[in-house]
């Protein structure tokens, strides 16, 4: 670049940041006197909040959702699900062996020619409203139990995953009967019978996507939930009984990684649909691959979040907290790289250390809690150990100071500043509330970092000026951009990577693309 | 008086918009017509200099106006129309009966012209605003995905090489195509065309030579984004489709289908051009 273009460049740089910073560039110390000025209000505590589930009345014991009746599996082995909040056993569930699993591939593809495929759209329509419906009315009772099983807030749960997956039902019960307009010149046709892998992050939530359109688009079903998230499927596997769909239309099989290996080796199968890392998604599209089976993946992201000196930047920090503490960061698409314009970055990391401080980590039942528990010991080991790799090269560490509960598991919101793209934690998933946070100059500069990853589902951009706000977004290679929001969903709204985040999409008119023959 | 000695031509490799010959120093032959042509043998290390090649035009060919992608890829079938002749020619050394020829290279050329109009349309077939139930503009539209690298049916030479090339070339992606190593010629003769047809260099990357070395390397490549194969061999094309699982790569199987399917209405779509593009949601807040 010649020496003119960079001078002229610094110039811009200098005045944007005095722009901000009343004539000069504004210093941590700076914003915190700023803040000091303010009038002080008097604070008070938060008393507990706590939603009742007194109410939830859990089985013993669950056994497998197949054909439509509740079998125990032939292993007659069962696991526990447990609180990860607590660690205490919330209930045992069936271990599905290969054997189940056949028996369950069976059920769909009985369900699938004797009734499904002979099912007209208008009458698959009315099963999956009744679904919505259900899912709907005991949407209180879901959302404890997800919030019990999965360690998520309750606010969470209740405003989002259990009305988002009611939506869901909702949203493609009405393509059931209306596919041939879905795509020019094409006559959809069903695959058969899918085998569908879902992760333990949004439980319910997962499986709606799964189910409904494959069911809208006239396959049945083979489901797995995660290992340690199994109960709201099951509960989902008593809605679908209630509901009266014909026997063997959904089969819920619970079970460890086993059980899923034994799923994606099926022959008998038509498709796999998997979300979950991209580690485990590589071995099932070989063994797809080897099959010469129909595969669709929603695996793993490294998403950037990309704040502009000219963003708002308030309202950055909050798409910032979203974005990366969102359910303890245990999501695909959280915005885990933060990318933030030089000039303005000792005032974004100031104020998102403030803000990270008023989270209230704890018991995820209380209506106030913002970040709840770790889902599983080997998660939380897993997001220590790569968070220690941080500290180990170099990085500087910024966590909350709350106060943890002493069962259970729990990791502060957290974040990293002065991290290079080669670092691991600029690399690797962590799937939990860590931040990297990284800078950069010029826009092409905050370009091609965002893109150095393997991954490619999520980014999000933070500008109030429109047409750079069009220009980044277009350059981004990832499935979902959120500009100036993050971590929004929406039945309508189609969901799903580039690269390696996997490929199909989940949501909208496109998300029935995965469950029709082409 | 002596017979006018005929000029003849090396067939090379087109890779970044150069012909060159295989790095390795290979050829194959090829006999015809009671004569024997070498055609370059690539390698492994052309396979990869084909996708840097590749990589590097993507960006300036993903950003072209479609108009503009539209008018390059309407221009080749002029190119083409204009020199049938030497297409039908080059059909008829491996083989082809003349009438056969022609017929090849007519639909060729009409199925370009069909794909030019696509470039500009295909977005809006597959672009949505969706409903989304929050205070938000969202949007989906499709993008291309990048590089892509084909592996050409072996016959027919022509028709079949560019139902596979053209549509890939509409949705804004590369590609690095493995050419039929039974009718190579009709591929060197392409090349050609591409390269008048203004197509910028490296857009489109032709390779001859034998698919077990070519293939696996394209296969496994981590920097190519999909693959389309028309392989009949089984074993080989599921080796391929789980070496492109090293970074999950979009994978099209159809086998080799026989020569009719090329003409039928079914070796073309919007699905072919859409099968190499990914689709971006995007959203942004509504409110003032």
């Amino acid at each position: 670049m010649p020496a003119r273009v960079v001078k002229k460049r610094r110039r811009k740089l200098a005045q944007s940041s005095r722009a901000l910073g009343n004539g000069k560039r504004l210093k941590v110390e700076d914003s915190a006197r700023l803040a000091v000025s303010l009038p002080s209000r008097p604070t008070w505590p938060y008393v507990p909040a706590p939603e009742t589930h007194d109410y939830i009345k859990l089985a013993p014991r669950y056994e497998l959702f197949v054909g439509g009746k509740w079998l125990t599996p032939k292993s007659d082995r069962h696991f526990a699900s447990i609180n990860p909040a607590t660690e205490d056993v919330l209930t045992h569930v069936a271990d599905a062996s290969s054997e189940d699993v056949d028996g369950a591939v069976r059920a769909a593809r009985v369900a699938y020619e004797k009734y499904w495929r002979r099912c007209p759209g208008r009458e698959r329509a009315k099963y999956l409203y009744r679904i919505a419906r259900a899912i709907t009315e005991r949407s209180r009772e879901l959302a404890v139990l997800e919030s019990l099983d999965t360690g998520k807030p309750i606010r969470e749960s209740r405003d989002f995953d259990i009305p988002l997956a009611a939506a869901h039902f909702f949203y493609y019960a009405g393509w059931a009967d209306k596919l041939e307009w879905a795509f020019p010149n094409m006559t959809p046709r069903p695959l058969g019978v899918a085998g569908q892998i879902i992760p333990w992050n949004f439980p319910l939530l997962m499986a709606a996507w799964k189910i409904a359109p494959a069911l809208a688009c006239g396959n049945t079903v083979v489901l797995k939930p995660a290992e340690t998230t199994p109960l709201s499927a099951l509960w989902l596997a008593e809605i679908i009984q209630h509901a009266d769909l014909p026997p063997g239309v959904v089969n819920i099989i619970t079970g460890g990684p086993e059980t899923g290996a034994a799923l994606v080796r099926q022959p008998q199968l038509d498709k796999i649909a998997f979300t979950g890392s991209t580690e485990v998604g590589k071995e099932i599209a070989r063994e797809c691959a080897r099959l010469h089976r129909r595969v669709t993946l929603e695996l793993g992201g490294k998403a950037a979040n990309i704040v502009f000196d000219d963003a708002p930047i308030d309202q950055a920090i909050e798409g910032i907290i979203n974005g990366i503490f969102f359910n303890q960061g245990h999501v695909c698409c959280a915005g885990s790289r933060l990318l933030v314009q030089e000039s303005v970055l000792d005032l974004v990391v100031h104020k998102l250390s403030r803000r990270m401080q008023t989270l209230r980590v704890g018991q995820p039942l209380d209506k106030n809690t913002d970040v709840g528990a770790i889902n599983s010991k080997a998660q939380l080991e897993k997001i220590t150990a790569l968070a220690d790799t941080g500290e180990a090269s170099g990085c500087t560490r910024y966590e909350t100071k709350c106060a943890l509960p002493a069962r259970g598991f729990w990791f502060r919101p957290t974040f990293f500043t002065g991290v290079s793209l080669s670092h691991r934690i600029a690399q690797e998933e962590i799937f939990g509330p860590v931040l990297s946070v990284m800078t950069f100059r010029t826009p092409d500069e905050a370009v091609e970092k965002a893109n150095n990853t393997k991954y490619g589902l999520s980014a999000g951009v933070w500008t109030d000026k429109g047409s750079k706000n069009f220009k980044i977004v277009s350059q981004l290679r990832a499935g979902v951009v959120w500009a100036n929001t993050y971590n929004k969903f929406d039945p309508s709204s189609p969901f799903g990577g580039y690269k390696e985040s996997g490929f199909g999409r989940e949501g909208g008119v496109h998300g029935l693309l995965p469950y029709l023959e082409r | 008086m002596a017979t006018r000695a005929v000029v003849r031509k090396t067939h090379k490799l087109y890779i970044g918009g150069a012909f060159v010959r295989s790095e390795s120093g290979r050829t194959f032959p090829l006999s015809s017509h009671g004569q024997v042509v070498q055609i370059a043998r690539a390698s492994r290390k052309d396979v990869r200099d084909a996708v840097r090649a590749a990589r590097t035009a993507w960006p300036s060919w993903r950003d072209r106006s479609a108009y503009n992608r539209g008018q390059i890829v309407y221009r080749l079938a002029e190119i083409i129309e204009s020199r049938r002749d030497q297409f039908v020619d080059t059909l008829r050394v491996t083989g082809s009966a003349l009438g056969a020829a022609e017929k090849e290279v007519s639909a060729a050329i009409d199925r370009i012209v069909w794909y030019a109009g696509w470039c500009d349309k295909i977005e809006q077939l597959l672009s949505t605003k969706n409903p989304v139930g929050l205070s938000h503009f969202n949007v989906s539209s499709p993008e291309p995905t990048g590089v892509v690298g084909l592996v050409a049916p072996f016959e027919p030479g022509l028709i079949a090489l560019i139902s596979v090339v053209v549509p890939v070339l509409c949705g804004g992606n590369c590609a690095v195509v493995i050419a039929s190593e039974r009718e190579p010629l009709s591929a060197v003769a392409f090349a050609e065309a591409i390269v008048t047809a203004d197509v910028p260099a490296g857009v489109v990357n032709i390779l001859t030579g034998y698919r077990p070395e070519t293939v696996p390397t394209l296969a496994g490549h981590m920097d190519v984004n999909a693959l389309d194969l028309r392989i009949a061999d089984e074993a080989q094309d599921a080796a391929a489709a789980q070496l492109a699982c090293n970074n999950v790569k979009r994978v099209r199987r159809h086998g080799e289908p026989p020569n009719r399917f090329w003409y039928t209405g079914a070796a073309q779509g919007p699905d072919w051009i859409e099968a190499f593009m990914e689709i971006k949601t995007v959203w942004h807040p509504a409110g003032v």
